[in-house]
């Protein structure tokens, strides 16, 4: 731990570009906010070698006194949950700035100062450790995306922009109350951590519950409260777009992984086939919707709905290959769905349509554009050797351990992923092109290319290579698990991990701990981890 | 009746109110047109006056003229907070009335008159030191809502407030009167000492705090007494109606809160269930009937009263618990609720539309393309009035919430927070018109925005107050903390 703040520094620069947007000269705009997100990686990127993998604590703490007469604090810090995801933000926004470049030519100023507002509130979010501070974050990046989706979207924009403001505002209102209620009921203290390791009667728990689903599900989006995410995400502009699907529907899923689970561990538990059901139901419902659409964002928007629920059923499996999977899937969605709408904003800037129709044949033309489609497509659909096939295997592994037919099920939706992205491909990149959108068609140029870049660099490499993630988060996840299922513990840590090289040592404390944490009273009958661990000699 | 010429002292912040209005008022037909603007900085600088006196008997606890009136940190808090609203209605009728080619040096006497009421509210601890207090500050109102004489809307606010004003203060002084009956004494300290020897069983007595919370329920515009609200602010010169929505409504808390918890402390666990029904009446109607509004006036007219419905429900957790922080987030609510409904309301009274004003929100359509500045700040207002971080607004409902909770009504946390989800479709209404929608070409003549020096000083006044007391609001809590302590 340093005591340099890197964390305000990560949070602080983009909302400072934010002003200096507006007084810079017009030519400059974009190059300033460039500078700006680029500034924001290179500090971020130290803090992936800065971080200690082997311990499980919050990292990078920054503390000071905010409103003292209602013990609110400004707390930051990062684990090993929070870690990629602060980074993958970093990561897409000069791409965002990349690519709204040239689409973008109305209030220029006013839409890049929004992009590095977004940027810096979404880094408070998953930095905050304190409740309120997080709820300031999280709330405070309503009026920006509105306004990113309402001023500069597309014909719809304003039904999608305010159908997205109502669900998510709608659905976090009862996040406030549930954080008061913890607040009196924990000791009256904000801070997540300390919250985290308090004990509450499984009433309260399963009230709490509600109110941190209401807010962390309308965001994921999880099946019965996606409706918004298609219509916001065929509005906004291409950098709305990927920050919506890469950064803001991870914060739902990070909220259960943050506040749900540690918190409420025995509503988690007790809700657990609630979330699996939802979860199987989005990830095929997803995949299906997806089959059927034939606007690029649409597809791309369903099959976001299918992925993120193979994230929200890893989380709930409390075992290490589950949330290890979910993570991973969360950082893995990210890259590859950012990079498949930043295609789509590509090709939208030469062809002004987003239909699959009036895009087909582009590897012709397009050889280098259609290359990286088809790699993010490949990934997305989970081919071994990207990064979403160690997420999703890692999550269906996890899944394995809880029930067979859940697998099965959500198998499905890898099947349907396939069917309804190499079928787009198939017409995307391999069809007839019309000869009057021929002009059109010019290949990527060097702007374009090194936005691409970055993301396909890094799916193979995740793809290839994903211990350096997996080992940063895995003392973190397991202290996760140690608390929503203590009996569980030692039996999923001595697990070896599939794609993980070195398999973890036996581990001789986990003895101790189970001692310590003797088998719970009540059964998990929902639980095969815990009857075997009852096996175990 | 004792008098001692020091107690003069205490109340001289009142006198120089007073004063000055009479100054002004004496003035305004001698003086020539040119020279009128001096009534302007006469205002200002008794204004400026009031404020440091205030602000240095801050702190100091003296009851005088035999108890009518008390000189303690809760008032100099509200006293404050209505300096500060008066200085800003000042400034802004500056422009506005110049721009409605109104004129009247009454205006500035007949708000400082308006002024020394609320003092008297806030500060008296008889009740019928408050009643004349009411009197006096809804009677120049009443004056100042027909200013546009010429003007049949004006008029008729003016009338409406009348009869509505003058029937309230009818119940006001009936309650008063069976409080007296049931306690023998119209000191507040003293009908608490009645209150605590006698019980809570006599029927006179919650007869009267019903009566009592009617009256007040009609100044504070909770419903079912709002009917004037949306009619009053809409006829009234919108300077008049910002005044209304945050002075006039901020000292009847001041006074409100000072009988109920001072007074009627012993009964507190009867008027914050009466309080509790008149909270959920306020959130639901306040709320819903915003929706439906296209006038910006009468939607601005709702959302105080939703915001009043919001006050109440730190007021209703006080009956619950012990009553400092519930009160203390009541007045910090209302001094943030300050910030932004004033903001808003100078901004609609600068938006022209050729001769007359654009107050439907229809009128705002472009306004972020013509006037970025003025339409960034009205977005921060809106935001702010839907109670989203990181706003005043927001702080605001924390604290309010964060009583509630503790009083154990999360429920009645939770519903307003519902309510307060559903407002942020009316305040985002004003924000999509101006950013999302391209201005109409018509033959109606663009509504612009009329920009003068003394309207970019509200403007920052009020934005700096909601967006840097959204983000540090430790001064003000700290004050209102302070405030409330000296409440018996």
């Amino acid at each position: 731990m340093t005591g340099f703040p890197w964390l305000t520094l990560l949070i602080v620069l983009p909302l400072l570009g934010a002003v200096v947007v507006f007084l810079v000269n017009e030519a400059s705009v974009r190059s300033t906010a460039l500078a700006v997100t680029i500034a924001d990686l290179l500090i971020s990127l130290p803090l992936w070698w800065l971080f200690d993998a082997s311990s499980g604590q919050m990292q990078f703490l920054e503390s000071a006194a905010w409103i003292p007469s209602l013990s609110i604090n400004y707390r930051l810090g990062l684990d090993g949950i929070s870690l990629p995801l602060v980074i993958m933000t970093t990561i897409l926004m000069p791409l965002c700035v990349l690519i709204s470049w040239h689409a973008i030519e109305t209030r220029l100023r006013s839409f890049m100062a929004m992009l590095l507002i977004m940027e810096g509130a979404m880094i408070g979010v998953f930095a905050a450790l304190d409740f309120v501070l997080f709820y300031v974050f999280w709330e405070a990046m309503l009026i920006p995306m509105y306004l990113l989706i309402g001023v500069w979207g597309g014909p719809n924009r304003l039904y999608a922009a305010i159908k997205f403001f109502l669900y998510t505002l709608a659905g976090s209102v009862l996040l406030l109350v549930a954080i008061l209620v913890l607040y009196f009921q924990g000791g009256h203290t904000f801070d997540i951590l300390a919250l985290s390791r308090q004990t509450y009667p499984l009433s309260l728990q399963t009230w709490l519950f509600f109110a941190f689903f209401a807010a962390f599900a309308v965001k994921v989006p999880m099946f019965p409260f996606h409706t918004w995410l298609p219509d916001a995400h065929v509005e906004a502009p291409t950098a709305g777009s990927v920050i919506l699907a890469s950064v803001l529907l991870k914060m739902g899923t990070y909220g259960f992984i943050r506040f749900s689970l540690p918190m409420l561990p025995d509503a988690s538990r007790l809700f657990t086939p609630l979330i699996v059901v939802l979860s199987i139901v989005a990830i095929i419902y997803g995949a299906y919707m997806a089959l059927a659409q034939s606007d690029l964002k649409k597809l791309i928007a369903y099959s976001s709905v299918s992925h993120m629920g193979f994230v929200t059923l890893g989380l709930f499996m409390f075992n290490i290959q589950g949330i290890e999977g979910a993570v991973l899937q969360m950082v893995n969605h990210g890259i590859t769905t950012g990079g498949l709408f930043l295609c789509v904003g590509v090709i939208y800037e030469r062809t002004h349509s987003r239909q699959i129709a009036d895009n087909i044949g582009l590897t012709k033309p397009m050889p280098r554009y259609a290359t990286f489609l088809v790699i993010f497509a490949l990934s997305s659909l989970g081919l071994p050797g990207t990064n979403s096939f160690v997420g999703e295997f890692m999550v269906l592994a996890g899944t394995f351990l809880w029930s067979k037919v859940a697998t099965a099920f959500a198998s499905l939706g890898i099947i349907l992923a396939a069917a309804y992205l190499l079928w787009m491909v198939q017409r995307v990149a391999f069809g007839t092109p019309a000869p009057h959108m021929l002009p059109k068609l010019s290949d990527l140029n060097q702007r374009e290319l090194v936005m691409l870049l970055p993301l396909a660099i890094l799916i193979f490499g995740i793809g290839l290579f994903p211990n350096p993630l997996l080992s940063r988060m895995h003392t973190s996840v397991e202290q996760v698990i140690a608390r929503v299922v203590p009996s569980s513990h030692q039996q999923t840590s001595t697990r070896s991990v599939p794609g993980r090289p070195t398999p973890l040592p036996e581990n001789n404390l986990g003895a101790t701990i189970n001692v310590v944490h003797p088998p719970s009273a009540k059964p998990h009958s929902n639980l095969p981890l815990t009857e075997q661990q009852r096996e175990r000699p | 009746m004792t008098f001692s010429a020091a107690d003069l002292f205490f109340v001289l912040p009142e006198l120089l109110v007073i004063t000055a209005a009479c100054v002004v008022l004496v003035l305004d037909p001698v003086l020539r047109p040119s020279d009128k603007d001096s009534l302007v900085w006469l205002s200002l600088g008794t204004l400026a006056i009031c404020m440091g006196l205030t602000a240095s008997q801050m702190g100091t606890q003296a009851s005088i003229f035999s108890g009518l009136v008390v000189t303690d940190s809760y008032g100099a808090f509200w006293k404050l907070l209505l300096y500060f609203v008066t200085g800003l209605t000042v400034l802004l009728s500056y422009s506005y009335l110049k721009e409605e080619r109104l004129y009247f040096g009454e205006y500035y006497g007949f708000m400082l008159l308006s002024l020394s009421g609320m003092m008297v509210m806030v500060s008296a601890s008889d009740l019928l030191t408050i009643y004349l207090g009411t009197e006096l500050m809804s009677l120049s109102l009443y004056i100042m809502a027909g200013l546009r004489r010429k003007e049949p809307r004006s008029l008729e606010a003016s009338a409406k407030y009348f009869v509505l004003g003058a029937f309230s203060s009818g119940i006001l002084l009936y309650g008063i009167s069976l409080l007296y009956g049931a306690t023998g004494s119209t000191r507040l300290p003293a009908i608490a000492s009645a209150i605590a020897t006698q019980g809570f069983t006599d029927p006179l007595l919650l007869f009267s705090t019903i009566l009592l919370a009617v009256g007040f329920g009609f100044k504070l515009a909770v419903v079912p007494f709002h009917m004037w609200t949306p009619d009053v602010y809409q006829g009234a010169p919108t300077s008049v109606t910002a005044f209304m929505a945050v002075a006039s409504k901020a000292a009847s808390f001041g006074a409100f809160l000072r009988v109920f918890v001072e007074g009627l402390g012993g009964v507190r666990a009867d008027w914050s269930a009466i309080f509790l029904l008149l909270c959920l009446a306020t959130l639901v109607v306040g709320n819903i009937v915003a929706l439906v509004q296209t006038n910006i006036k009468r939607m601005l007219a709702y959302s105080s009263i939703a915001h009043a419905g919001y006050a109440l429900v730190g007021v209703v957790a006080a009956g619950r618990v012990e009553h400092s922080s519930g009160i203390a987030s009541v007045l910090l609510y209302i001094a943030l609720y300050t910030f932004m409904t004033f903001g808003a309301f100078a901004i609609v009274a600068m938006l022209r539309k050729g001769a007359i004003e654009g107050e439907e929100i229809e009128d705002f359509t472009g306004l972020a393309k013509r006037h970025p500045l003025p339409a960034l700040l009205m977005l921060v207002f809106m935001v702010s009035l839907a109670g989203l971080p990181p706003t005043a607004g927001f702080i605001g409902k924390l604290y309010v919430f964060r009583s509630a909770v503790e009083a154990g009504m999360a429920w009645l946390a939770a519903i307003a927070l519902i309510f307060a989800a559903i407002s942020a479709y009316y305040y985002l209404r004003v924000v999509m018109v101006m950013y999302m929608r391209e201005p109409l070409d018509g033959p109606d003549p663009v509504p612009r925005l009329v920009m003068s020096p003394t309207l970019s000083i509200v403007l920052a006044c009020t934005v700096a107050g909601v967006v840097i007391l959204g983000i540090y609001p430790n001064p003000l809590v700290n004050l209102a903390v302070q405030a409330v302590l000296t409440l018996k």
